[in-house]
C-alpha cells in the first residue's frame, strides 16, 4: 500500500511495498514473491504495538521501472482523466501564483 | 529505502494526491491481536473490483463512463475457493490482465490456502469480498463507511473472522 495514504487516511497498521498498482502482492504465478509479501504482513500484525505503525518492505519490483510504470495503467486512460487534469492543473498554478 | 508512493504513478494523478489536505481521523482505531495467528481465522477484501464471473454482476463501469464523477460503491463475494477462470475484473483505472491471470496478486485467496492448509494461520473464510476502489472526483467514500463496509463487517463476523488484509489495488 502507498504509505502517503495509509498515513492521511489512519490505517491500524500498514505494510508498505514499492509496487506497481494492480499489483499489490506481487507479479502473477511468482508464488515466493507473494509469499514473501504475505508473510512481512503477518508480521507487522504480529510485531505492530501502536496504531497507524507503518512498515516499509524490502521487496524490489523485478522489472525496469519505466515498463513497470507503462504496464499497470489502463490501455484507455479513465473516463475522469479528462476532467481532472484541467482542474488540477489549474489550482497547481493558482498556488504558485 | 522508503518506500516511494509515487515511483509508479503518472505526473497528474501524483500532483492530485499531493493536493490533499487530509488528516486521519484521532484516535486511529487500534484493536490489539489477541492471539498468535495461527489461532485466528483469516478474511481478505481488495479494492481491486474483482467479481465472480457468471454468478455476479460487474462493477457498473457503464454509468461511470456516462458520469465519470461516480465510482461503484457497491461490493462482491469471491468464494475462496474460487477457481482463476471463474475471476472477473472490472476496473477502468488499473490494467486488469494480470490479475485475470492470477487473482493472488490483489486478493491471495490461494496463498491464503496454502498457509491455514500449513497451520500458519488458523483458517481462511469462506468468503472474500472485493471493492472498486475509483470512488468519484472528488472522492465519496460515505457509502462505503455507512452502508457497504458495515454490510461486509457484519458478513465477516457471522463467518467469526478474526484479521483481515486489505489490499489496496
Amino acid at each position: 500500500m502507498m504509505p502517503f495514504w495509509a498515513e492521511k487516511i489512519g490505517v491500524p497498521r500498514t505494510l508498505a511495498v514499492e509496487f506497481p498498482f494492480g499489483h499489490t502482492l506481487g507479479q502473477p504465478h511468482n508464488m515466493d514473491q507473494q509469499m514473501r509479501v504475505i508473510r512481512q504482513a503477518l508480521e507487522v500484525l504480529e510485531t505492530a504495538d501502536e496504531a497507524g505503525i507503518i512498515v516499509h518492505s524490502s521487496e524490489t519490483w523485478p522489472e525496469p521501472e519505466k515498463e513497470a510504470k507503462e504496464n499497470w495503467q489502463p490501455k484507455e486512460p479513465s473516463p475522469i482523466i479528462d476532467i481532472m487534469a484541467p482542474q488540477v492543473i489549474k489550482v497547481i498554478r493558482q498556488r504558485r501564483e | 529505502m522508503p518506500v516511494d508512493s509515487f515511483k509508479y504513478l503518472p505526473r497528474i494523478i501524483a500532483a492530485y494526491y499531493k493536493l490533499s489536505k487530509r488528516q486521519p481521523e484521532l484516535p486511529i482505531p487500534w484493536t490489539p491481536l489477541s492471539e498468535h495467528v495461527s489461532g485466528c481465522k483469516f478474511g481478505l477484501i481488495t479494492s481491486g473490483g474483482l467479481f465472480h464471473e457468471g454468478v455476479e454482476m460487474p462493477f457498473d463501469l457503464e454509468r461511470e463512463k456516462r458520469e465519470p464523477t461516480w465510482g461503484d460503491p457497491s461490493y462482491r463475494i469471491i468464494p475462496t475457493d474460487i477457481r482463476q477462470d471463474e475471476v472477473g475484473a472490472s476496473h477502468l483505472h488499473i490494467n486488469t490482465q494480470d490479475v485475470l491471470s492470477d487473482v493472488n496478486i490483489l486478493l491471495p485467496v490461494h496463498r491464503f490456502r496454502e498457509l491455514a492448509a500449513e497451520g500458519i494461520i488458523g483458517g481462511l473464510a469462506e468468503n472474500a469480498y472485493s471493492f472498486m476502489g475509483y470512488q468519484g472526483f472528488p472522492s465519496d467514500t460515505r457509502p462505503w463507511q455507512e452502508i457497504y463496509g458495515p454490510q461486509v463487517a457484519e458478513k465477516m463476523k457471522a463467518e467469526d473472522v478474526r484479521c483481515i488484509l486489505l489490499t489496496p489495488a
